[in-house]
């Protein structure tokens, strides 16, 4: 296994009386794709969020290669190379496509306020060099054509492209994709599979995936985790989990029900 | 969207002001378009804070009154110059907006409503009641003239420059803010806070900040208020004045800046020409604004460019037509 560079150790997130994840433990491995799978209510997302800041975890730490993030809130995370995309879809409708993901390098390309608020000569090359990368990733997912529209006029499948160039923007080290290809059909799903690949490739990414559609997990994963009942029930490469009883029993049920 | 566009929008917007007065005749009209001026530079403040960031605030007339009796008191019974004194009112408010933002942005909707629903309140309040400070519900009186570095403004013309000179400065520091990462920051958090956190926004120090912005706007508008009529009073600074600042950014379309101060100098002139119909002015006031929400949902920024790309369509036919024929 590569170099881990993400490190989740013993996470517990608790909703009330609900416990949605206790003890589970997830290494991500520099530059590999780590699926997370599991049947409905197994925790999948409350992990991602957990991972992102937006859920506080009740147990467990955090690591970022060498940053521990256990206590940064979640727009420090993301500063700190941990992108992630949303399952339903958290676009900003008020903007245009390429504003979108020109938003996505907001915490990359910095300039103080008071520059802004002047609008300096700094500014206006910084607002130029942000635009330039954004129009960049665009045209790496294939929606430069439609860098002017609405983000809201476009059609669903492009919309989940958008989400992806706008996380895309911000240059992760570590990107957390939440059922990316939920609501695509079949073709949408091989072009997103090969783009996530080729996104691994071309901007050096680390990728943890959740994903109900086990084809895509299968294909492009490196390694999988399990989870069911909020716990880690197995891990290992896509064969090895594909063969686990454990994970068979979870998902068919028991001989014995 | 663009900004050349705007800056365009503005200095056409400054050149209208500078040619008004001579046109205007008498004085009465002189003192509604400076109004009109000041309320614009609220609206303005108010449309950076409520139609990009998404953030509520009903208490708007009290940080206009706030920077004015602050203003008011330095000057007048303590004697600091007055440019000294109006920076104060400015920074004065500017802080306890920070003050009140820190906690009250905290809240979201119906809830920051509430919250700066009863900030504005309290202020009014205040207004009222510490009569030693302020004096009271009849007002504050004597209040020294704009003057700058020893130069007096004598003549009201000269303040209304004064006063225009200032709201191209903030209308400039709007359009900048909204044509950068700040703008997009804001527009991101008022759509989903999470993706903006998940895209290393810090969501309490933008809300904060342009809460804090707004409020400075308002302050910059109280100060010259003060300066300009020389006398102020707590029924200006109510909660009804807190509601029509809203109106007035509503009515303009939300989001646009342009339309905020249209939406401004609407809704400052409107009461002026009905004061003619006495008895039921307050009614076709309504009426009116009625009818414009109904037509014009989104508001006067929106319909403008509705008509505008209708007259487009129009002459367009027209000359494909020419060419059939």
């Amino acid at each position: 296994m590569a170099e881990p560079l993400l490190l989740c150790t013993d996470v517990g997130v608790r909703f009330g009386g609900l416990q949605a994840l206790s003890g589970v433990d997830l290494v991500a491995g520099q530059g590999e794709i780590t699926a997370v799978i599991g049947p409905n209510g197994a925790g999948k997302t409350t992990l991602i969020n957990a991972i992102s800041g937006m859920v506080a975890a009740e147990r467990g730490t955090f690591r970022l290669g060498a940053d521990d993030i256990t206590l940064a809130p979640a727009h420090e995370r993301s500063r700190l190379g941990l992108v992630r995309t949303f399952q339903n879809l958290e676009i900003f409708s008020n903007m245009t496509v390429l504003e979108n993901v020109m938003t996505g390098c907001h915490a990359r390309l910095r300039i103080g306020a008071w520059q802004s608020l002047l609008h300096t000569r700094a500014s206006q090359a910084m607002e130029k060099t942000i635009r330039n990368e954004a129009l960049e990733v665009l045209d790496f997912v294939g929606l430069f054509e439609l860098a002017k529209y609405a983000a809201k006029d476009l059609p669903f499948g492009k919309q989940r492209l958008l989400e992806l160039a706008r996380a895309l923007g911000a240059r992760p080290r570590l990107l957390l994709l939440d059922e990316p290809a939920a609501g695509l059909n079949m073709s949408e799903t091989q072009v997103l599979a090969d783009l996530i690949l080729r996104a691994r490739e071309h901007f050096n990414l680390s990728i943890v995936l959740v994903e109900h559609d086990m084809d895509l997990v299968m294909r492009i994963s490196d390694q999988v985790l399990v989870l069911c009942f909020g716990q880690a029930i197995s891990r290992g490469t896509p064969a090895q989990v594909q063969r686990d009883p454990h994970v068979i029993s979870a998902y068919l049920g028991d001989d014995e029900d | 969207m663009g900004y050349g566009r705007d800056m365009r929008w503005l200095c056409g917007l400054l050149v209208l002001l500078v040619l008004a007065p001579p046109l205007l005749g008498n004085n009465y009209y002189l003192t509604v378009l400076t109004m009109c001026c000041l309320n614009a530079m609220i609206a303005v403040g108010l449309s950076l804070l409520v139609g990009h960031a998404g953030q509520i605030s009903l208490g708007h007339a009290g940080f206009y009154g706030l920077a004015a009796y602050t203003t008011a008191a330095l000057s007048t019974t303590l004697g600091v110059p007055v440019g000294l004194s109006m920076l104060a009112g400015v920074g004065v408010t500017s802080g306890v907006a920070a003050l009140v933002g820190l906690p009250a942005l905290k809240l979201k909707g119906h809830y920051l409503a509430m919250a700066t629903l009863g900030f504005g309140v309290i202020l009014s309040i205040l207004f009222n009641e510490t009569v030693a400070v302020t004096g009271g519900p009849s007002g504050f009186t004597g209040i020294p003239r704009l003057s700058l570095f020893g130069v007096e403004f004598t003549s009201d013309l000269s303040v209304y420059y004064f006063i225009i000179a200032i709201l191209g400065l903030v209308v400039w520091l709007s359009f900048n803010i909204l044509h950068s990462r700040v703008g997009r920051a804001l527009r991101a958090l008022h759509t989903s806070e999470k993706a903006a956190q998940a895209m290393g926004i810090d969501i309490a120090r933008y809300k904060l900040f342009i809460f804090i912005v707004s409020a400075a706007f308002a302050g910059l508008a109280g100060v010259l208020y003060a300066h300009y009529l020389t006398f102020i009073a707590p029924a200006s600074f109510g909660f009804l004045f807190s509601v029509q600042l809203i109106v007035m950014v509503v009515l303009g379309g939300m989001t646009s800046v342009p339309g905020s101060i249209v939406g401004a100098f609407f809704l400052t002139v409107l009461p002026e020409f009905l004061r003619a119909f006495e008895s039921i002015e307050i009614l076709l006031f309504g009426g009116i604004l009625v009818l414009c929400m109904m037509y014009l949902p989104d508001g006067l920024a929106g319909g403008f460019h509705r008509l505008w790309r209708l007259l487009g369509r129009l002459v367009y036919v027209r000359h494909s037509g020419e060419d059939n024929g």
